[in-house]
């Protein structure tokens, strides 16, 4: 890519304003929360009795973490646990209700509108779905210039250029300009998402669930475009995934989420491989392996019981209603991100840096051994 | 596992289910042949579009007609031909003796019907129980398959269950006549790993205690390494590939198997570019002359794109579809597919 673009301010373009030096983090969360109303306290749900959920979704509780410049963080979680919702708020397309998201140093929610416009163009967002993610009565040529107009980055024959260049980028043709996205399989449709999310040149991606969705010998196709496009424009990811194989391969460093909370952050190969908190380890010890042998000699942790409500979360440790480690003083203690390793973090009470592995409670102590609903009742 | 000396309890020869369209005849499934021994798990794998669904479908003549229509072959279940039988003797077979989950159970369960409802329906009509029988079976049922506080819950509307908990209900009823025979399409797609994880096991516990054998479809070789005694591997509506499961991780004679087992990321050698297989899968509807997978295929030479291939047999119980495939069997550990 070689447009001669006055805002192309790319690290390792020329220097800008706004740029920050290697290493520093691009991106920074301070104990982030979105909180959603779940409604049920509406004068229609009073009339007609409905208080079954009324409440409060803490989607994102409580989060802090970072992410340095050309770094991919990987975030992984099973469904309702807020991943989405986190990746959202951090390009402010969910408003945060808590805490503080900083892009370069800056805290998006003091920025004015109009810097928040100019700041946008700086971080995108790939969508899971390639089939609602994109306008069907556009043309290919129309979603992927859009971008471009929206920031005014070009105009003419200059988008029009830029717009082919960014294509054959991904891996498409220039002859596709004209074409509709009805017209596409699912992984191309995912390549003209990825598209139009590099037309404006952003430093950083966040990718929700980007192959999810996509057949699997697509998934490679997909996944390989996305580490060759980090590499050759620097780009910075959050790669949300449920997927921990996929997480793992893209992935510098893990983060894990577990109904709102962030469980577990570190290097990729050291949450992968050496696992500390419970539901991490259960995590990964349930991700199916392609290898016959493997599978029948593992150890599989198999959970009891289900994600709680989101709405209702468990006091204490969340995850202390599954928990084969559970203790009593862990549905009392909200158990905080500590270093248990260099640079290995995980919530867990049972856990601390001299005593890394977790001792097995004796007997049916723990409550996750038994079903939820009893410990309840007992 | 070998199950040489058990018997066959299903036997599928040359199903072919065609489709049609305005872009004229597709052959969702063409020519799909197999075995499935007494107490086996067989996995179908494939993409969108290889006719792994429509497989199953096809053996219990659920295939909309039209558009669909089973033009020809055999399903040879305990010694008849459910593809010949009338409509009426398949209704009895359907539910009693081969039984079927799929991946949304939503879509199979009524959401107006209690669960305790839909479950004795299948027991008064199959096993002509008493209502007050259907009832008490029901709760055992669901007690079997893991759903905590059963004889309350079963009373509860689909709705008021979990997707996890859905699919579990789904296996009761699915269970609930005692088949010989489950075909499982995607039963685990839908759900979370951990929850995955949990189905996974509930059916291989299942099979352990009754000696039920299994049809599992899925896109997804990490559940087919787990749960399968045998794999079929299918691509355009073909077989591509048939072998055990251990002998096909270990020693994959089709280019199609190798190159999909090599895409997939190891998480215990991390970084580097995957192999990726280039292009798209095929749209059945405009194959191409010659090997389907020719076009995709790094091992193709001009005879795949003009002829179609030999299903060529390996050893007793390995075939692959492959001008190649003996060349290929007999130098496993060239990474060219």
């Amino acid at each position: 890519m070689n447009t001669p673009d006055a805002l192309d301010k790319r690290p390792g373009a020329s220097p800008s304003p706004l740029s920050v030096a290697a290493g520093e983090p691009l991106v920074a969360v301070r104990d982030l929360e979105v909180y959603f109303d779940s409604g049920g306290g509406s004068a229609w749900d009073k009339f007609t009795g409905n208080s079954g959920n009324r409440g409060v979704v803490r989607a994102v509780d409580g989060v802090s973490f970072e992410i340095k410049t050309g770094e991919t963080l990987g975030l992984v979680g099973e469904s309702g646990c807020g991943k989405s919702t986190l990746g959202r708020a951090l390009l402010r397309l969910t408003p945060h209700t808590g805490g503080q998201v900083y892009f370069r140093g800056r805290e998006l929610a003091h920025l004015s509108s109009q810097e928040l416009r100019r700041t946008r163009r700086h971080m995108q967002m790939i969508f899971q779905d390639p089939y609602a993610s994109l306008n069907p009565r556009m043309t290919v040529g129309q979603i992927v210039s859009e971008p471009l107009e929206t920031f005014g980055l070009a105009h003419g024959r200059e988008r029009a250029e830029r717009v082919s260049e960014l294509l054959e980028t991904v891996g498409l043709s220039a002859r596709h300009v004209k074409r509709y996205p009805r017209e596409f399989s699912g992984g191309q449709r995912q390549r003209i998402g990825i598209a139009r999310a590099l037309a404006a040149n952003p430093e950083f991606v966040v990718a929700d669930e980007p192959i999810s969705a996509l057949d699997v010998s697509i998934q490679a196709q997909i996944m390989n475009l996305l580490e060759r496009l980090r590499r050759e424009r620097s780009l910075t990811y959050l790669f949300i995934s449920h997927d921990l194989r996929a997480i793992r391969h893209l992935s510098d460093r893990i983060a894990v989420m577990y109904l709102g909370k962030l469980v577990e952050l570190g290097a990729a190969a050291s949450v992968y491989g050496d696992p500390l908190m419970p539901y991490t380890k259960a995590l990964i010890s349930a991700v199916p392996f392609p290898d016959p042998a493997r599978e029948s000699a593992r150890r599989r942790i198999v959970l009891a019981g289900d994600v709680p409500s989101p709405l209702d979360p468990p006091p204490g440790c969340r995850f202390h209603t599954r928990c084969p480690y559970a203790v009593a003083a862990c549905r009392e203690v909200v158990p905080a991100l500590a270093e248990i390793k260099p640079a290995h973090f995980a919530a867990c009470i049972r856990i601390s840096p001299d005593q890394p592995e977790i001792e097995q409670v004796e007997g049916d102590a723990a409550p996750g051994l038994k079903n939820p609903e009893q410990v309840a009742a007992s | 596992m070998s199950h040489a000396a058990a018997e066959t309890l299903l036997s599928v020869r040359n199903l072919c289910t065609y489709f049609g369209s305005e872009d004229g005849v597709v052959k969702a499934v063409d020519g799909v042949s197999f075995d499935l021994a007494q107490g086996e798990t067989l996995g179908i794998v494939g993409e969108s579009g290889s006719g792994k669904s429509v497989t199953s479908l096809s053996l219990l003549r659920l295939v909309n007609e039209p558009p669909g229509k089973i033009v020809r072959g055999e399903v040879v279940f305990q010694g008849q031909d459910i593809l010949s039988l009338p409509l009426e003797a398949v209704r009895h077979i359907r539910g009693k003796r081969i039984s079927m989950i799929f991946q949304d159970p939503m879509t199979s369960l009524n959401p107006f019907m209690r669960i305790s409802t839909q479950l004795a329906e299948l027991t008064r009509l199959h096993l002509r129980h008493t209502k007050r029988e259907a009832h008490e079976h029901a709760v055992r049922m669901l007690e079997t398959v893991g759903i905590p506080d059963a004889r309350r819950r079963a009373d509860d509307y689909p709705h008021e269950f979990s997707g996890g908990m859905r699919q579990r209900v789904m296996i009761a009823m699915a269970l609930s006549c005692q088949p010989e025979l489950l075909i499982a399409d995607e039963p685990t797609t839908a759900l979370d790993v951990t929850i995955q994880a949990q189905i996974l096991e509930l059916i291989r516990s299942l099979k352990i205690q009754t000696g039920l054998s299994v049809i599992l479809i899925t896109h997804d070789l990490g559940v087919v390494a787990g749960m399968t005694d045998r794999v079929v591997v299918m691509y355009a509506g073909k077989v591509f590939e048939q072998a055990p499961t251990h002998e096909l991780f270990a020693r994959p004679a089709n280019p199609y198997t190798k190159a999909l087992l090599r895409s997939m990321p190891d998480p215990e050698a991390a970084g580097g570019a995957l192999y990726q297989i280039p292009g798209l899968p095929p749209d059945v509807a405009r194959l191409p002359a010659g090997c389907p997978f020719a076009p995709r295929c790094e091992r193709a030479e001009d005879v795949c794109r003009s002829e179609f291939p030999p299903f060529v047999q390996l050893t007793r119980e390995h075939f692959s579809l492959c001008h190649f495939a003996a060349e290929i069997y007999s130098r496993p550990d060239t990474p060219d597919a």
